[in-house]
């Protein structure tokens, strides 16, 4: 037995070291990313700091730029909350766009159908129960293959995504068109039956779902049964299994939970911002935030809070296209930069912890 | 490179002043030692002793922080495992590390470079030669996966002396092998030895390094303690070596009996035992149970035997013949496929896990840290693993994080667990005390049915000692049913009043355990039947 025999400054500096060293290992790739990000502008003959000081002007220091980047938050948020079930339990849902995109047209159908008759409250709380459904019903599939057969659900989930996107296509096509446009698009809900706004702003309260989603999910992960036991089964399925947990069940239950939040953020875009949806519209927001839960490290408080300086990178980027003509694309080099320096921030960070090892 | 290129006096690997540091430990302080060709040189010394450390310094896992390292009588700088195998000293560890679906020869190959053509013609010659030097047979062409553990070892010996035959190091070589396996390791280790190898053994037992070894080094805290050349060696009796050993590794010679028994490994003493009374009707009865398997697993076959209340009941036999089949089967986490299991006159057959542990089964499993504990849980959650979300740690399935918390302290407290804190990872513990760990979420005073698998599998010579005295007084249980299935028929012989020979899946026979059971064991395990005792 090493028994590690420290006395009580050692382990406060210690202590402090590590918070540093936390701080570090996120600060670090978003300056690299930022300075990186910056020298391809300048490749490309376009002053970085004029584009940085453009997104960050229209993302986050103008009121509607703000507004707008904390109203892009929410369907972002919700997908959040699903990715960070599925990953804490050890399951790699990458099809969370499928599940978003046809909660969000279902929603989008019903939504205008459903406010003639009934008052808004009902009308907002069964789009949110039938997104959950859609959505939950259409990850079943890969979490069945995966539960009962062991079937990689890596990739179960994508095709099923690239089913779920085109499924969506054909229904907006054919049953859920509205035959009032030339574009293929469904019935257009009125703004007077859309979410309330908060205040006077035009962030509607969708966000506020959002993140009381991310902090409840998180909160389940961290403090109830239920999220310890799938963690186990994310961690160990062996342990689990001598445990005595349902390995099936809880699969199926983690899956479910994942694409139903990300489900809930399709009807909270199309209830909220939306309001119809065209054809081929796949804003792909899922394959953005995996990413972002990957950089918070599964924290739900962490995920807000990358989840906005992204919010604020899109909005601001979407402007910056229109005035700068710098391609929108280009606040996802941004993120793959940031996933890159991550990456080897941690490897570096490892091999030095090792040398000190031994 | 063979024994001609021997450094001066025959020495083949050197150590001085070598001093290795790890945050908050001394591992190694100023270890000298020599390893000559032609000798077999036993490490002997507790867990925490610095010996893993010394052996992945020749190894070249590891650099040592002060002193140096000579090889041939040239001073070397071993700074990968490939510089340590180029100068010809290869490792065996104690857990095989082959690629079970690749053949013999194919994982003998992994080694060579990436550009290289895998061209069995070219290695065959070499494996011929190895085949020959150890005087084994193996088919080249053969998987490993299908091979038996000693025959596996056989295979990472010959990795190891690949490239050359200057020095082999066996860390606890025995340690998964049966009794016809470790002679058969014997043989070949001297073998190697008259080729003029020099071999570095390492191991817990003493009676092993009494029989094998030609010289013996002590190490303890980080140093070396104390040192038996082969002179001295050859002059002495077994008692007198084992004696000497133990007051190097502990300072003293005053150790209980059993400890000494476990040290040596002949411990015989079952009378100390409660007798049992059979006259009621059996705790635990299994009636033709089967299950199947799947590939690589060996299934029941129609196993039947009854336990009564406070009997302790081993499972004897090779490794891998059903034994962890009927653990999980006993435990509820493998389904049967035939046959009926009774605990206390109630059919649990159908019974999960939780279902069983309400009803007072508890498994000890032999695979700690993969299946036992969850590794990158703290303490705490693997001390309440098997009771998620019951009371009082969980109150309508909120997790009470503070009781958790008291509880582990508690349990480490009571069990004697050496853990920086109840917050730390589990799989940074030791063996001996991930295994207190399970113990101390296993055992209580309530259980009916205590399964341990292997109980002392890789654990040093205090905790075998703690965990055996633990299973003869009953798993800390009144009147349970103790089922110890184990491979080290030593440890059998210790703790139990009755033992079955397990084979392919199928009960032999049970042997009541009196002076003699030995024999009769080892009959049925080459497959001998006796009528079972009732």
């Amino acid at each position: 037995m090493r028994d590690v025999v420290k006395d009580g400054k050692a382990m406060e500096a210690q202590k402090a070291m590590e918070t540093l060293s936390r701080v570090l290992r996120i600060l670090l790739p978003v300056v690299l990313a930022l300075v990186v990000g910056g020298l391809i502008l300048l490749a490309f003959g376009k002053d970085p700091l004029t584009y940085y000081g453009y997104v960050l002007r229209r993302g986050l220091l103008s009121d509607t730029g703000l507004q707008a980047s904390i109203t892009r938050m929410a369907p972002l948020l919700l997908i959040a909350a699903g990715l960070i079930v599925a990953f804490r339990s050890g399951l790699w849902n990458l099809g969370v766009d499928g599940q978003f995109l046809l909660a969000a047209v279902f929603v989008a159908a019903l939504a205008p159908i459903l406010a003639r008759h009934l008052p808004s409250t009902l009308v907002f709380l069964i789009c949110f129960l039938i997104a959950i459904v859609v959505s939950a019903s259409w990850s079943f599939i890969p979490a069945y293959l995966k539960a009962r057969h062991g079937i990689n659900e890596i990739i179960s989930s994508l095709m099923m995504s690239f089913l779920g996107v085109s499924l969506a296509n054909v229904l907006i096509k054919i049953p859920f068109n509205d035959p009032a446009t030339t574009v293929p698009q469904t019935e257009t809900l009125d703004v007077a039956d859309r979410l309330a706004r908060l205040g006077d702003t035009t962030v509607h309260w969708g966000i506020i779902l959002a993140v009381v989603a991310v902090i409840a999910v998180h909160y389940v992960m961290e403090h109830t049964a239920l999220g310890l036991r799938l963690q186990l089964v994310g961690s160990n399925p062996r342990t689990a299994k001598h445990a005595g947990l349902d390995l099936r069940l809880l699969t199926i239950i983690a899956f479910a939970a994942s694409a139903g939040l990300a489900g809930l953020g399709g009807a909270v875009d199309v209830l909220g911002v939306q309001g119809t949806i065209r054809a081929d519209w796949n804003p792909a927001y899922g394959i953005m935030v995996i990413p972002l839960v990957f950089l918070a490290r599964y924290n739900g408080y962490a995920v807000i809070g990358f989840v906005f300086f992204f919010a604020v990178l899109m909005i601001g980027g979407e402007s910056a296209a229109r005035r700068l003509a710098v391609p929108h694309y280009f606040v996802l080099v941004l993120v793959a930069l940031l996933m890159l320096f991550l990456a080897v921030t941690e490897f570096l960070e490892q091999n030095l912890r090792q040398r000190k090892a031994g | 490179m063979d024994a001609s290129t021997a450094g001066p006096n025959g020495i083949a690997i050197s150590l001085s002043d070598v001093t290795k540091r790890f945050p908050g430990v001394l591992a190694n302080d100023r270890v000298s030692l020599t390893f000559r060709h032609g000798e077999i040189h036993a490490l002997l010394g507790e867990n925490g002793a610095g010996k893993s450390t010394l052996i992945s310094i020749i190894a070249g896992m590891q650099q040592p922080d002060e002193g140096t390292i000579a090889v041939g009588g040239a001073t070397v700088r071993l700074s990968s495992p490939r510089d340590a195998l180029k100068l010809g000293i290869g490792t065996v560890y104690q857990h095989v590390l082959l690629i079970p679906s690749l053949t013999i020869l194919e994982n003998l190959m992994l080694g060579s470079p990436w550009w290289r053509r895998c061209d069995p013609e070219s290695v065959l010659p070499r494996f011929r030669e190895l085949s020959k030097l150890l005087s084994v047979q193996l088919d080249p062409d053969a998987l490993v996966g299908r091979l038996s553990l000693g025959e596996q070892q056989q295979v990472e010996i010959m990795r190891a002396l690949w490239h050359g035959e200057r020095a082999l190091i066996l860390d606890e070589p025995t340690s998964m092998l049966t009794p016809d396996g470790v002679k058969e390791l014997s043989a070949v280790v001297r073998r190697l030895r008259d080729h003029g190898v020099a071999v570095i053994f390492i191991t817990h037992k003493l009676r092993e390094a009494y029989e094998l070894a030609d010289h013996i080094s002590v190490l303890r805290l980080g140093h070396v303690v104390g040192e038996l050349p082969k002179e001295r060696l050859g002059k002495m009796t077994e008692k007198q070596v084992i004696d000497e050993v133990i007051t190097m590794m502990f300072g003293r010679n005053d150790l209980s009996k059993g400890a000494e028994a476990a040290l040596v490994g002949t411990a015989l003493d079952h009378d100390g035992l409660k007798p049992v009374d059979r006259s009621g009707s059996p705790a635990l009865a299994l009636h033709d149970v089967s299950t199947t398997g799947q590939f690589g697993e060996c299934a029941l076959n129609h196993v039947s035997f009854d336990v009564w209340p406070g009997e302790i009941f081993g499972v004897a036999g090779v490794d891998g013949n059903g034994q962890k089949h009927l653990a999980e089967v006993l435990s509820g986490q493998r389904p049967v496929s035939g046959g009926t299991v009774m605990l206390n006159q109630k059919d649990v057959t159908r019974m999960g896990v939780p279902a069983r542990r309400a009803h007072g089964v508890r498994y000890i499993t032999d695979e700690r840290l993969d299946e036992g504990t969850a590794g990158t849980h703290s303490v705490s959650v693997n001390l309440v693993l098997k009771e998620t979300g019951k009371p009082p740690f969980w109150r309508n399935g909120i997790t009470r994080w503070g009781v958790i918390h008291g509880h582990a302290r508690t349990q480490i407290e009571a069990y004697d667990v050496r853990t920086p804190s109840e917050h730390t990872p589990i799989a940074k513990l030791s063996g001996g005390n991930i295994q207190k760990v399970l113990l101390a979420r296993e055992l209580s005073p309530d259980a009916k049915l205590v399964i341990f698998n292997k109980p002392t599998y890789g654990l040093d010579i205090q905790s075998t000692k703690l965990a055996r005295d633990r299973i003869r007084r009953g798993a800390g249980a009144d009147n349970a049913v103790v089922i110890v299935i184990s491979t080290e028929l030593d440890e059998l012989m210790e703790t139990c009043h009755r033992i079955a020979v397990m084979d392919r899946g199928e009960l032999r026979g049970i042997v009541d355990n009196r002076k003699g059971a030995e024999t009769e064991i080892g009959l049925l395990m080459t497959g001998a039947r006796v009528p079972a005792h009732a």
